[in-house]
């Protein structure tokens, strides 16, 4: 435990001070403004808005600044944002089988209606350090291909180019079709309770998988891909087939009571991955593939994947399958440990004053090394 | 988008939540749109919006993560009303988007389609097909290489 201290307040001031300065870094350094950061930074400020669970790249923006690029520490100031909102609404859930895709994949088919496209992917490339962005002004940006080029390129592409946005269907949906894959229907809509919200009622276990969802999609991203990992390497084994991952925009739409129908609110980035896990079947069923699901706000495929093998992995008991005690497949140590502000805030604590927790144990300590030096003397002189 | 002259009060509505503040400021001056006289029914809050998905992208719905939204609502001196939800913290769109909103249901309406609506679905059809020719452009077909084993 630790305990409140009175005083240092110029100590603090001067620190803070001294922080400020240290942020801004040199002076004749050009600062760096918020649209630089959400333009430039832009996979910085996913991460900051998808564990700050607040989609407002300006906020996130102005959060990583502040935070001088500690993006624990950004998330945590978005945290801290957000209770100052007032809740306005709960949206209808997004369609994400009508998103406007920039990045769509499967490692399942080849051939998928709507086709794989790409997008602005850092897959295929060599991962060698590009020189030409040291260069700064012109140089670097000899790789941005001026729009006239672009246009050319996306001429190109074929008359399918022109057609405008084309229809991407799930991937999943064709297993689906066929009966080869668990069934993900959607719930009575009569009989439906608003799903469960952490952050309005405290985080209980067991937790229902919509609970789960939301603790993983705010989840750390490093946590979750360390647990996805140890699945992978066999703890808890569960290495699924990626059968779709999509980046793109959907559009955001709220029930308004005061209008009596609903409306479209706004649009969001998202990333979505949905995997196709081994079997389950039994005598009274026939095999068929399992699911994992995850949805991320913003472009971050490495959390959206991770998140996908973690949200399978805890529905064993759902699908039948054993408990190897692996952490992955516990609940209790997925979700309890996933926050990473939450972790952030006990982990940090212990460096603020504890003094006398710590004078009490030295204490202890020295009593007990003087009875045992006592009892030392006490048997040599016997 | 569909056609602006075609447009319902749920569809323009949407189209000035999704529109750029900045887009949505620089057309009311540059069409120099009347700005009448209003009282507030809801003055412009900004807030949140708990955003949600579906498990397995068709299941239950779950909580994803919140956005910010502002909102606001509007009388004119002749009874009209106008509502605004848009995404983002800048209360100048929502009351924009909120006197358009009344606007368009009276004699203006003509005028705000032209000068505002209009404009504004043009660019985000632009917006639109612009990412799909970049995503066209980056679609690949993979082939399978025999691997030598048989």
């Amino acid at each position: 435990m630790y305990v409140a201290v009175k005083g240092g307040e110029r100590a603090i001031d001067a620190a803070h001070d001294w922080l400020a300065e240290a942020r801004r870094g040199d002076p004749a350094v050009p600062e760096l403004t918020l649209a630089q950061i959400r333009e430039q930074l832009a996979l910085s400020v996913a991460r900051v808005m998808a564990e700050g669970a607040l989609h407002d790249p300006d906020l996130a923006a102005l959060a990583i600044k502040q935070a001088r690029g500690d993006l624990i520490e950004a998330i945590f100031l978005i945290r801290a944002y957000k209770t100052t909102l007032p809740r306005l609404g709960a949206s209808r859930p997004v369609e994400t089988g009508a998103m406007l895709c920039a990045r769509r994949i499967s490692a399942t088919f080849k051939d998928v209606p709507g086709g794989q496209i790409l997008g602005p992917t850092f897959d295929y490339t060599h991962r060698l350090l590009d020189f030409a962005l040291a260069a700064e002004g012109g140089a670097a940006d000899a790789r941005v291909p001026d729009p006239a080029q672009a246009d050319a390129a996306q001429a190109d592409a074929g008359p399918q180019a022109d057609a405008g946005p084309q229809a991407m269907p799930h991937v999943l949906g064709y297993l689906d079709s066929e009966g080869v894959i668990q069934p993900e229907p959607p719930p009575d809509p009569e009989h439906a309770a608003p799903p469960p919200d952490l952050t309005r009622q405290p985080l209980e276990l067991p937790a229902d998988r919509p609970l789960r969802l939301q603790a993983l999609a705010r989840g750390d991203e490093g946590f979750l891909l360390g647990l996805a990992y140890s699945s992978q390497r066999g703890y808890g084994r569960n290495h699924p087939f990626v059968g779709e991952l999509r980046i793109g925009t959907v559009a955001v739409e709220l029930d308004i009571p005061e209008l009596g129908f609903a409306v479209e609110i706004g649009s969001v980035e998202l990333t979505e991955c949905e995997t196709v896990n081994q079997f389950a079947g039994s005598k009274a069923e026939p095999a068929r593939f399992t699911r994992g699901y995850g949805l991320v706000m913003g472009q971050s495929e490495r959390k959206a994947i991770a998140m996908a093998l973690v949200d399978r992995a805890l529905r064993w008991h759902e699908l039948g399958q054993d408990d190897t005690g692996a952490p992955i497949q516990d609940e209790e140590f997925v979700l309890m440990h996933a926050d990473n502000v939450q972790a952030t805030g006990f982990l940090e604590h212990i460096k603020l004053p504890h003094y006398v927790d710590f004078q009490s144990e030295l204490e202890l300590v020295r009593r007990l090394r003087r009875k045992a030096a006592e009892s030392g003397r006490r048997e040599a002189a016997e | 988008m569909s056609d602006a002259a075609e447009m319902d009060r749920k569809t323009w509505m949407g189209l000035l939540a999704r529109a750029p503040a900045a887009d949505v400021a620089r057309l009311w001056a540059e069409a120099d749109l009347p700005e009448p006289v209003h009282d507030w029914l809801r003055p412009p809050e900004t807030g949140a919006v708990m955003v949600r998905g579906r498990a397995g992208a068709t299941g239950a719905p779950f909580n994803l993560g919140e956005m910010t939204v502002t909102r606001c609502a509007l009388r004119l001196a002749d009874g009209r009303e106008g509502h605004a939800w848009v995404q983002g913290r800048d209360k100048a769109h929502a009351r924009r988007a909120a006197l358009a909103d009344a606007l368009m249901q009276g004699a203006e309406s003509g005028a705000v389609r032209a000068a505002l609506l209009a404009p504004l679905a043009e660019a985000e059809a632009a917006r639109r097909a612009a990412t799909a020719r970049r995503a066209a452009a980056s679609k690949v077909e993979f082939f399978t290489m025999a691997r030598g084993e048989d």
